[in-house]
């Protein structure tokens, strides 16, 4: 009986607005909750212990909200240990980093994509294939280099091995090879040139998937630590991750307070950024043809 | 792995190009002139330093050859030998393998099973748990590793305190050597759980809804369309996770950096690990180099079988 009355309840929906039936129940949205809480607890975590007391810590049983919340780690943060300058050096990186990937990943990008070249199968096939080899390979010779080149604790030393990337390549390239063809013909029947071309036509087209290009290259190097651990030897050119973990693994490894405030200065630029443009993000990886 | 796909289709794609002419030293020089920046970068910062890793894997390279690389001493085998015999080496391969076999798997069903909650179980706030289980994925590793080591901290560690609310003494996580390691894969799949499902979202929005409608007018329940509607259908997005999964994974370096040290009794030493400190510790680079193509070796045959079986499979 049930049985029938369900199926018979289903029909018409199935035709109009299947994708918006709920399937599951509440204990559904239960579990989902539960698991947002996981997800974010560390995060409130990581804000309420970098808002305690030192002397906070000590206490047993250990607290959970701050009895007396102080600014006090921030602080120190910010007057003792020079955290204005990591987070300066990990803009400065994480901005050149980024211009360099939407600069010239799209020009490469529409050459692979658009442009008849002797070559061409080459670059491709060499670039692509560079997408799966592990980071480790490359930073030994970059070491090395940049020593010789004189480059270690230099900007230029933590910023030239990335300003440009596979990744950066294979998702302009796979956009621009939709863009139709008959557009950029009109376009040369007008007389433009490929430079023309490329800045007037393929380039505003283009724009969001540069934004994602963007968004994604600032986190990676926002958040990037083997090459600059090896890199920036000198306290003065640490990044953030580099100043966090070398607090953290020294002589700071108990300072409970003031990683916490640590790990938030590293964090909460990067959660803005995710915040703002949270649909950038999540389509881009929808459509880099992540999809396999 | 998918370079050989791609320049097939661009080939394909070149034919149907209205430049009909064959391309003469014009088109070159402008095709060239887009390339140039990135190739030379390129060249400099990615392609040479692939190629003289390998180079020094077969070198004696150490601290007094950062000046004169040219000059140091070519020792055959000898580095791809010695590691054969380096107990240290096979245990950081060890545990490397340990965290993938049990993290990749755990990530990617914990994944899928979001994934399909979001998509097909609930119709309200999906946005709001999307952006909820994705926050973490774009954090700082060394960020996430600081606050999960105050987290598991044994006296003042949120999780010990929990557990003692229900009368658990917990253990010192980090400092127990079975511990150690599960507790950084908890982590890990904390961290990425969110990118499997994003992916796999993205995959599922593909399914044509008539194949659910056609499962449920066959009178299919939820886990009967999932077995053979989702899950056959989403196989390449649950492929390529697998690929991608087990390569980022594979190089395991910042959470037992910041967490244990690679400790305790080594427990937590991975491969990448392993091969900073002989490389930056021990400035031993060219025992590293050999490390690092051990591992880039492990990683591209990783993929290629799993692009080989799961693939053939279906």
């Amino acid at each position: 009986m049930t049985a029938i009355a369900a199926r018979s309840a289903d029909t018409p929906i199935l035709s109009g607005r299947a994708g918006k039936r709920a399937l599951g129940g509440w204990w559904i949205y239960l579990l989902l909750i539960l698991g947002i809480l996981l997800m974010v607890g560390p995060f409130l975590w990581m804000l309420l212990g970098s808002l305690k007391p030192q002397a906070e810590f000590l206490v047993s049983p250990p607290t959970f909200l701050p009895h007396a919340a102080t600014s006090d780690n921030y602080e120190r943060l910010f007057g003792k240990l020079d955290f204005p300058r990591f987070f300066f050096n990990s803009s400065v990186v994480a901005l050149a980093v980024t211009v360099g990937n939407i600069v010239f990943c799209p020009m490469l990008g529409y050459a692979l994509a658009k442009l008849p070249w002797h070559g061409k199968r080459l670059i491709m096939g060499l670039v692509l294939a560079t997408l799966m080899v592990p980071a480790g390979i490359t930073l030994i010779p970059n070491f090395v280099l940049m020593s010789n080149l004189g480059l270690v604790n230099t900007y230029p030393g933590l910023i030239l091995p990335f300003l440009v990337g596979p990744f950066g390549v294979f998702l302009t390239r796979q956009f621009m090879y939709g863009i139709p063809d008959e557009l950029l013909e009109a376009a040369r029947i007008d007389g433009a040139n490929e430079f023309r071309i490329f800045w007037q036509v393929v380039i505003p087209i283009t724009v969001p998937v540069l934004a994602t290009l963007g968004i994604l290259t600032f986190l990676g190097s926002w958040n990037s630590f083997l090459y600059p651990l090896v890199m920036a030897q000198e306290p003065k050119m640490y990044t953030l991750p580099v100043a966090l973990a070398t607090f953290a693994t020294g002589q700071h490894q108990a300072d409970h307070g003031m990683l916490m405030a640590g790990s938030v200065v590293l964090v909460v630029p990067v959660l803005i950024i995710f915040i703002l443009f949270q649909r950038w993000i999540t389509q881009g990886i929808a459509t880099t043809g992540l999809k396999g | 792995m998918t370079a050989p796909a791609l320049v097939r289709r661009n080939d394909a794609g070149r034919n149907t190009a209205p430049v009909a002419s064959r391309h003469g030293w014009r088109q070159d020089l402008t095709g060239w002139a887009f390339a140039a920046p990135f190739v030379i970068l390129f060249g400099i910062f990615l392609a040479l330093p692939i190629l003289s890793a390998f180079i020094l894997s077969f070198t004696s390279f150490g601290l007094r050859d950062i000046q004169n690389p040219i000059g140091t001493t070519f020792v055959g085998a000898k580095n791809y030998v010695d590691l054969l015999s380096d107990p240290k080496f096979w245990k950081a391969l060890g545990n490397t393998a340990y965290f993938v076999v049990v993290g990749v798997p755990a990530t990617l069903v914990l994944g899928l099973a979001i994934a399909n909650a979001l998509s097909r179980g609930i119709t309200r706030f999906r946005t709001a748990f999307r952006v909820g289980y994705y926050l973490p994925v774009i954090t700082s590793i060394v960020a996430i590793a600081v606050v999960w080591r105050f987290l598991l901290n044994p006296d003042v560690g949120l999780i010990n305190m929990l557990l003692q609310n229900v009368g658990i003494t917990g253990p010192d996580w980090l400092a127990n050597p079975t511990l150690a390691m599960p507790s950084i894969i908890a982590m890990a799949v904390w961290r990425n759980v969110g990118f499997a499902m994003v992916v796999f979202i993205a995959g599922m929005q593909a399914i044509p809804v008539v194949l659910y409608e056609a499962a449920s007018i066959d009178g299919a329940g939820r886990w009967q369309s999932f077995r053979s509607v989702t899950l056959p259908m989403l196989r390449p997005t649950i492929l390529f996770m697998l690929v991608i999964t087990t390569i980022g994974y594979l190089q395991l370096f910042e959470e037992p950096f910041v967490m244990t040290k690679g400790g305790p009794l080594d427990a937590t030493l991975s491969v990448t690990m392993y091969m900073y400190q002989q490389g930056f510790a021990f400035f031993h680079q060219g025992y590293a180099s050999a490390i690092a193509y051990v591992l880039f070796v492990i990683v591209a045959v990783i993929a290629f079988l799993q692009f080989k079986f799961l693939r053939s499979e279906t």
